[in-house]
């Protein structure tokens, strides 16, 4: 199966949000290379003809009606804050714009 | 007191022998006496437990009728989120974090009366099967300290254990609540997905979570049972119908005419000795209580364990996202202009564990563009397989069976360096996860070559999670007959001594 | 230097898409009971669903789909039978979950059209614009810069974030491939984003208001040489908040790719940010790496499978199409064309639709409306549909006009008061003493006052010379305060006068 190396860990890390040492990064590439090869075997059943299932429970349509409840108090919705001011979640300055 | 039941303790109550307040008392004083020893619980609540106790005598004095396990204490996994009470799923990231909101379950069992005494320790965000991967340290088995209390909910059960508490909530993933309930003696039971609201556990995998009751006998984890479940508007994944009879069932323990179907799979190589006699002699129990044993087979369920280290990962590595340190939760290297990004990410270092950041990558791996067809999409496509093994399976028996785990409590820090040998652990509860089915893990003696416990497991379809307790109580009767005393009456005595 | 539009259409063939994103004037959030109104105080509208605390969980807003399903029926699309949310995974501090629940390859409805037509050389001309898909998703939060350049994101010290906007339902329309508009492509885009909202409006589903953001504009746009088969790389523009800009954007982006081709260097597909002040774009970050958004279907939500019923249901309430309006509008009120294209143009017909339901004549609403009430509307550059007067004010001037209570001159005087805040018609009538002057006995007195000031013009009246009245009614006009019917005063006078 297919190998992953360190930049590849690399590159999963940045796309989760994982500052990385050089050392988890290396450890982590010689456990995926594990574990992948354990996993791959899914692909000797999974074939065309068989449908995927997402969701345990075949529900559809499961929808609530437009109606207002009560929001949390703005000190409640803060309340876990690192830091916040003027009512509002304060954050480190944002470097790039929204994808 | 703190030895009998839930029931017990409910009856008790009624009764007006005691009060729960000195019944919360008590517990809270046996947690001061031995969890330095077990580490089952990450926060006590003593004020809060204590007002909540009065509160439910004053009610019964008052004349207001009163759930029937009104005033017992319960213990919590920290993985739900509990009002103004720090709840932290195990996790550093979550550290000092008090939400705004109770979970569904934690409104359910304050409006039954039941007392909250804390929040126990787990594998972070309910990943492991050891509770080592704690961020607080591991929890130890009360049946000897020096092994596992199974995991990822090894606070629940080795609180239950350690008679520091009557009953537990769980969660179970790919067997947290069974896992645990087998390596030590007590019950535990993952109900049908859906049939417990998930609103307010912290999701670790979305599709397969599942929050259920953990007791030490039986018909009290069907009490419990019947005070957390229910449809919920909140949870669209939960099921609009009525609670299935548990409680009636656990109470008649009747599996007369009952076909019993051994997974063929579920057994043989890789499980240890003794688990594997204890399973047979159970069935010989059941034959004689009058049930029928049949062999079935499920031929996928040996890809289940793969597919559900794909699944599962994937979904955690978007659902712990949230975690980033923008909103709740802790925030590292918030210096000398650093930006959100490197804020983030610094605090994802810091603040998940190893496993954590194992499944995190493994996951965001499963799921990336070019991968995700021959590894998520792969996994979605056992699970189809997997589900119809158990559809075709419930055509011959009413409920399938198989030992809860292959081994007994192994070592603290016997496995923590291998991920696939704890994998291995998850092997016979992972399919019930899989396919939205009920599963439960019973006691059904000890190991005699190490005096370990062993976990019978019940797996019944969809919203017939009555047949678990129909069985569960069956062997719990016959096996109480055989030893004249509750599996738990034979532990090693707990407290003071280090 | 710089190349002019003609120079680029003379070369290459811009090929559009556009995706519009509807904000849905539900009363509760996609996922949550938490209230939508806009403007709120910073994150009272707020919950652990909206802010995606641990263990909160989404439930569906039924009205929300309703809305993006006769969003779809309206754009001729089809309605899937089995629809499925995802989730987009990507990190960015305003979008709580780190995921973005939206719909990826099973969207509610796909493939549908809207018929836009523009004014062309050859007059009228009428392009099919194909619709790829609609989809439902939800809103980010909003963040304020704080430090540096004011509000800007570059070079801010720190940000401070609002979730009110977190999780209010959008709508994302994404058109197919838009090819041969030609020099057009700038008109067929605002045209198309005009109906777009005109529909949306007649449906009720949005506020459509470019300006808060309730209907946002992606603009992309790539070029390719005149007869050339394969697409040339298309960029996107985004934060196109107004129709106008709509145009600008993508003529902008015409040149920009048309000079970079003509010097042999490459368009780069990236993300734009439209500058109102400048009508210019400018690059987002571009990103070292691509963005992976590792989209899977959103676990904690069921599919939706809408039945026929509920489809059909939907069908049924659907309003009458704003280009079938338009047409029998203008044949009700015999409206030329011109005109009526200045009303859409103007964004009047709604107003002047509602003020004919109350009564009034209308061509002389339209009147009102285009005219005096457009004028003062420009002088204090806002809608018509933001002044302090409404189609029932216009109806009753109308009214008191036809009956001969109020003149022309005197109803532009009440308009100006009921602008200005002065209060309803009447109000201003009484305050301002203004009324027509129909008491003939005060009439006949400012006529002998008129005569006595100037007794040769009212000699050559006498003698015949009809036209040299006006100067007498003038003064009549004048002493009364322009309150007088000079249609009266013009016959009192003559009589008077042996004519
Ligand atoms: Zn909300």
């Amino acid at each position: 199966m297919s190998t992953l190396s360190r930049a590849d860990v690399a590159n999963l890390a940045r796309l989760a949000r994982i500052e990385m040492t050089d050392q988890e990064l290396e450890d982590l590439s010689t456990e995926m290379d594990v574990i992948l090869t354990a996993v791959a075997r899914v692909q000797e059943v999974a074939t065309s003809d068989v449908k995927p299932t997402s969701h345990p429970l075949p529900l559809r349509n499961v929808v609530r009606a437009d109606v207002v409840t009560p929001s949390l108090t703005p000190e409640a919705a803060l309340s876990g804050a690192p830091a916040n001011e003027e009512q509002r979640f304060r954050v480190p300055q944002i470097l790039g714009e929204e994808a | 007191m703190i030895r009998l039941s839930a029931h017990e303790m409910a009856s008790a109550l009624e009764a007006g022998e005691t009060t729960s307040e000195k019944l919360t008392q008590e517990h809270l004083d046996r947690i001061s006496s031995v969890d330095a020893d077990v580490h089952a619980f990450l926060y006590v609540d003593t004020e809060g437990a204590l007002a909540q106790a009065r509160g439910v005598d004053a009610a019964r004095k008052n004349g207001e009728k009163v759930g029937p396990l009104a005033g017992v204490p319960l213990a919590l996994k920290d993985v739900m989120v509990q009002k103004g009470v720090p709840t932290t799923a195990g996790s550093k990231i979550l550290e000092g974090w008090r939400p705004p909101y109770d979970a569904t379950v934690v409104k359910k069992l304050k409006d039954a009366g039941i007392v909250i005494l804390g929040k126990t320790n787990m594998d972070e965000f309910a990943m492991g099967s050891s509770t080592e991967n704690s961020a607080y340290g591991p929890t130890h088995n009360p049946w000897d300290l020096s092994r596992i209390p199974g995991g990822s909910g090894g606070g629940s059960s080795a609180s239950l254990a350690a008679f520091e508490a009557p009953l537990a909530i769980g969660t179970d993933t790919g067997g947290s609540i069974r896992q645990p309930a087998a390596v030590t003696g007590t019950v535990g039971v993952k109900p049908t997905y859906g049939g417990v609201s998930r609103y307010g556990l912290i999701a670790f995998s979305s599709s397969l979570d599942q929050a259920g009751p953990c007791a030490r006998t039986v018909l009290d984890a069907a009490l419990l049972h019947e005070v957390i479940a229910g449809h919920d508007t909140h949870d669209a994944t939960s099921i609009d119908a009525p609670v299935p009879q548990v409680v009636k069932a656990a109470r008649d323990g009747n599996v007369k005419g009952m076909k019993i179907g051994v997974v063929k799979e579920l057994n043989g190589d890789g499980y240890q000795a003794g688990v594997r006699s204890r399973f047979e002699e159970s069935l010989e129990l059941l034959a004689k209580a009058g049930a029928e044993i049949v062999e079935v087979s499920c031929p996928n369920f040996e890809y289940a364990l793969a597919a559900y280290y794909l699944i599962a990962p994937s979904e955690c590595s978007s659902n712990l996202a949230r975690f980033d340190a923008m909103r709740y939760g802790i925030r590292v290297g918030d210096e000398n202009g650093a930006s959100a990004e490197s804020v983030m990410n610094l605090t994802r270092e810091v603040g998940f564990g190893r496993e954590v950041k194992r499944r995190i990558i493994l996951g965001t791996y499963a799921l990336s563009s070019g991968y995700y067809d021959a590894y998520y999409g792969s996994a979605q496509k056992v699970r189809t397989l997997i589900m119809n093994d158990f559809t075709k399976a419930f055509e011959t028996a009413d409920v399938l069976v198989s030992p809860t785990c292959p081994t007994t409590a192994f070592k603290i820090g016997e496995k923590a360096n291998d991920p696939l040998a704890m994998y291995l652990n998850d092997i016979a509860t992972i399919p019930v996860n899989m396919a939205g089915i009920g599963g439960m893990s019973v006691p059904c003696g000890l190991a005699p070559e190490d005096g370990l416990p062993v976990g019978f497991q019940i797996m019944a379809p969809a919203m017939q999670d009555q047949r678990m307790y129909s069985v569960g109580a069956a062997l719990e009767a016959s096996l109480l007959t055989e030893w004249g005393a509750p599996l738990l009456s034979r532990i090693p005595a707990l407290g003071g001594a280090k | 230097m710089s190349l002019t539009y003609e120079d680029v259409i003379a070369k290459y063939e811009p090929v559009l898409g556009l995706e519009v994103h509807v904000e849905l004037n539900t009363h509760s959030k996609m996922f949550c009971g938490c209230a939508t109104v806009f403007g709120a105080e910073p994150n009272t509208q707020t919950c652990p669903v909206c802010l995606g605390m641990p263990g909160a969980l989404p439930v569906v807003n039924e009205k929300a789909i309703e809305s993006s399903i006769l969003i779809g029926l309206a754009l001729h699309c089809s309605v899937t039978p089995f629809s499925r949310f995802s989730r987009k995974n990507y990190f960015y501090p305003d979008m709580p979950k780190n995921f973005q629940i939206s719909q990826y390859d099973e969207p509610i409805c796909v493939n549908g059209y809207v018929d836009v037509e523009i004014e062309t050389d050859e007059g009228p001309k009428q392009f099919r614009v194909e619709i790829e898909r609609v989809h439902m998703e939800e809103d980010t939060g909003k963040s304020l810069h704080v430090g540096g350049a004011t509000g800007r994101i570059h070079g801010a010290d720190y940000s401070l974030l609002d979730f009110n906007r977190a999780g209010i339902p959008l709508v994302e329309i994404v058109t197919k491939i838009v090819p041969g508009t030609g020099k057009y492509a700038p008109e067929v885009a605002k045209a198309y984003v005009a109906e777009l909202r005109d529909i949306l409006r007649s449906l009720g589903v949005s506020d459509v208001r470019m300006e808060q953001g309730s209907l946002r504009c992606d603009a992309n746009v790539s070029l390719r040489l005149i007869g050339a088969e394969t697409l040339g790389t298309r960029s996107e523009t985004k934060n196109v908040n107004s129709l106008r800009s709509v145009e600008r954007a993508v003529r902008g982006e015409m040149i920009r790719h048309a000079e970079l081709l003509n010097k042999g260097a490459r368009v780069v597909q990236e993300t734009r940010h439209f500058q109102e002040d400048t009508g210019l774009t400018r690059s987002g970050r571009s990103k070292e790496q691509a963005e992976d958004y590792r989209y899977f279907p959103e676990p904690d939500l069921v599919p939706v499978e809408p039945d026929a019923e509920w489809i059909e249901k939907l069908r049924a309430s659907l309003p009458e199409q704003p280009t079938l309006r338009r047409k029998r509008l203008q044949e009700e009120w015999s409206v030329p064309d011109k005109e009526m294209a200045a009303m859409i143009n103007a964004d009047a017909l709604d107003i002047v639709e509602a003020t004919v339901k109350l009564g009034a004549d209308p061509t002389r609403a339209r009147g009102w409306w285009l005219g005096e009430i457009s004028r003062l509307a420009n002088e204090k550059d806002v809608a018509i549909a933001d002044l302090a007067i409404s189609p029932a004010d216009v109806a009753e001037i109308v009214s008191l006009v036809s009956k001969g209570e109020l003149t022309d001159q005197l109803a532009r005087q009440v308009v100006e008061g009921a602008i200005s805040g002065e209060g309803k018609p009447a109000q201003v009538m009484e305050s301002r003493g203004l009324k027509v002057v129909s008491d003939e006995s005060s009439l006949m007195a400012a006529i002998e006052n008129a005569i006595a000031a100037q007794p040769e013009t009212a000699e050559k009246v006498r003698n015949g010379h009809i036209p040299a009245a006006g100067a007498l009614i003038g003064a009549v006009m004048k002493e009364t305060k322009g309150q007088a019917d000079a249609a009266r005063v013009r016959e009192l006078l003559l009589a008077h006068l042996g004519q």
